[in-house]
């Protein structure tokens, strides 16, 4: 696949930052505003598809990237589980509040809320990113 | 507020109509776009900020899809023909809503009204969710602290569907 026309791959450059750290943003600010790991996840894998569609598939590129993003979905998962063990580990229950409660409102607050939300944003978004990936790959191995 | 809802859940339900019937598969995955918009504006009117913003940006990650399979494939939906079969089944369908509508008449009348919920349990939440968690989003504070069970559970079937999905879609070890 070529991608588009000059217009579209300029614009999609410029936006693809901002689409970004948007969902960085909503990722981080999960336990304060609307938004956590799922959603945010989902925003920063879609910066990652418009750069893809928008500038065309170099398979090797891409092929290269299913693995570090392999990688990461499986990180984000297992740091998700750690989280969640470390309360059984202490000799509680699961999915304990380890770390301290905070002032509220306040960026650094809600314990382990944070650290979960950027688990699943880490999971989240490599996950869409791999199936997109795969989907682009395989109907390129089927046309040979 | 409540007129406002009541249309977009006709727009909805007229958009999931079209896309059932219609012969051209593009307008099809477009009026499913319809239901998911109009899904998404009904829960910013009923101020669940959370699920519309995850509702949008899935909703446009699936047209996006969609859309890119449709064109890449066909766009004309293959022809079933009329036979016995199909009167068959349209009768047992319209027999099964029947029965349906009856058992579903009898739970509705066991549910709270709509805008008073019960909040015997969720009452606690609400009371006590900032003193006990320290989020200040009650929402991130429940799914992620109370009901993070739930959470862990989720996060675990996307990962394993991926997983599912890897291997079905694999290029080394495959048949000819």
């Amino acid at each position: 696949m070529k991608g588009m026309t000059e217009i579209v791959k300029t614009i999609s450059k410029l936006l693809a930052g901002l689409i970004f750290f948007y969902g960085i943003y909503i990722v981080l600010f999960g336990h304060l505003t609307p938004g956590g790991g799922f959603a945010g996840g989902v925003i920063i894998s879609g910066a990652f598809i418009l750069l893809i569609i928008a500038n065309g598939i170099d398979e090797e590129k891409i092929s290269r990237g299913k693995e570090k993003v392999g990688f990461l979905e499986s990180s984000g998962i297992f740091l998700f589980w750690i989280i969640s063990t470390v309360g059984l580990c202490m000799g509680t229950f699961f999915f304990l509040n380890f770390l301290g409660k905070g002032r509220p409102l306040n960026i650094f607050s809600a314990g382990t809320v944070p650290l979960c939300n950027i688990a699943i944003g880490i999971e989240v978004s490599a996950a869409l990113c791999c199936i997109v990936i795969a989907l682009i790959l395989v109907k390129k191995g089927d046309k040979k | 507020m409540f007129v406002i809802l009541i249309l977009l859940m006709i727009l909805m339900i007229a958009g999931a109509v079209v896309a059932i019937q219609s012969k051209d598969l593009l307008s099809a995955v477009i009026c499913m776009g319809i239901v998911g918009f109009g899904l998404t504006l009904v829960f910013l009117i009923l101020q669940a900020p959370d699920l519309a913003i995850v509702q949008i940006v899935v909703e446009t990650l699936t047209l996006i899809i969609l859309i890119a399979a449709i064109l890449k494939t066909t766009m004309k939906e293959s022809k079933v023909k009329k036979s016995a079969v199909v009167v068959y089944s349209g009768i047992a369908t319209v027999i099964l809503l029947i029965i349906l509508a009856f058992i579903l008449g009898d739970a509705f009348k066991g549910l709270p009204d709509f805008g008073c919920p019960d909040l015997r349990m969720s009452e606690y939440y609400i009371e006590q969710g900032l003193k006990k968690t320290g989020a200040a989003n009650l929402v991130a504070s429940v799914i992620l602290d109370f009901r993070a069970y739930d959470t862990l559970g989720e996060a675990t079937v996307l990962f394993t569907a991926v997983m599912g999905i890897l291997a079905v879609l694999r290029r080394k070890g495959r048949k000819e």
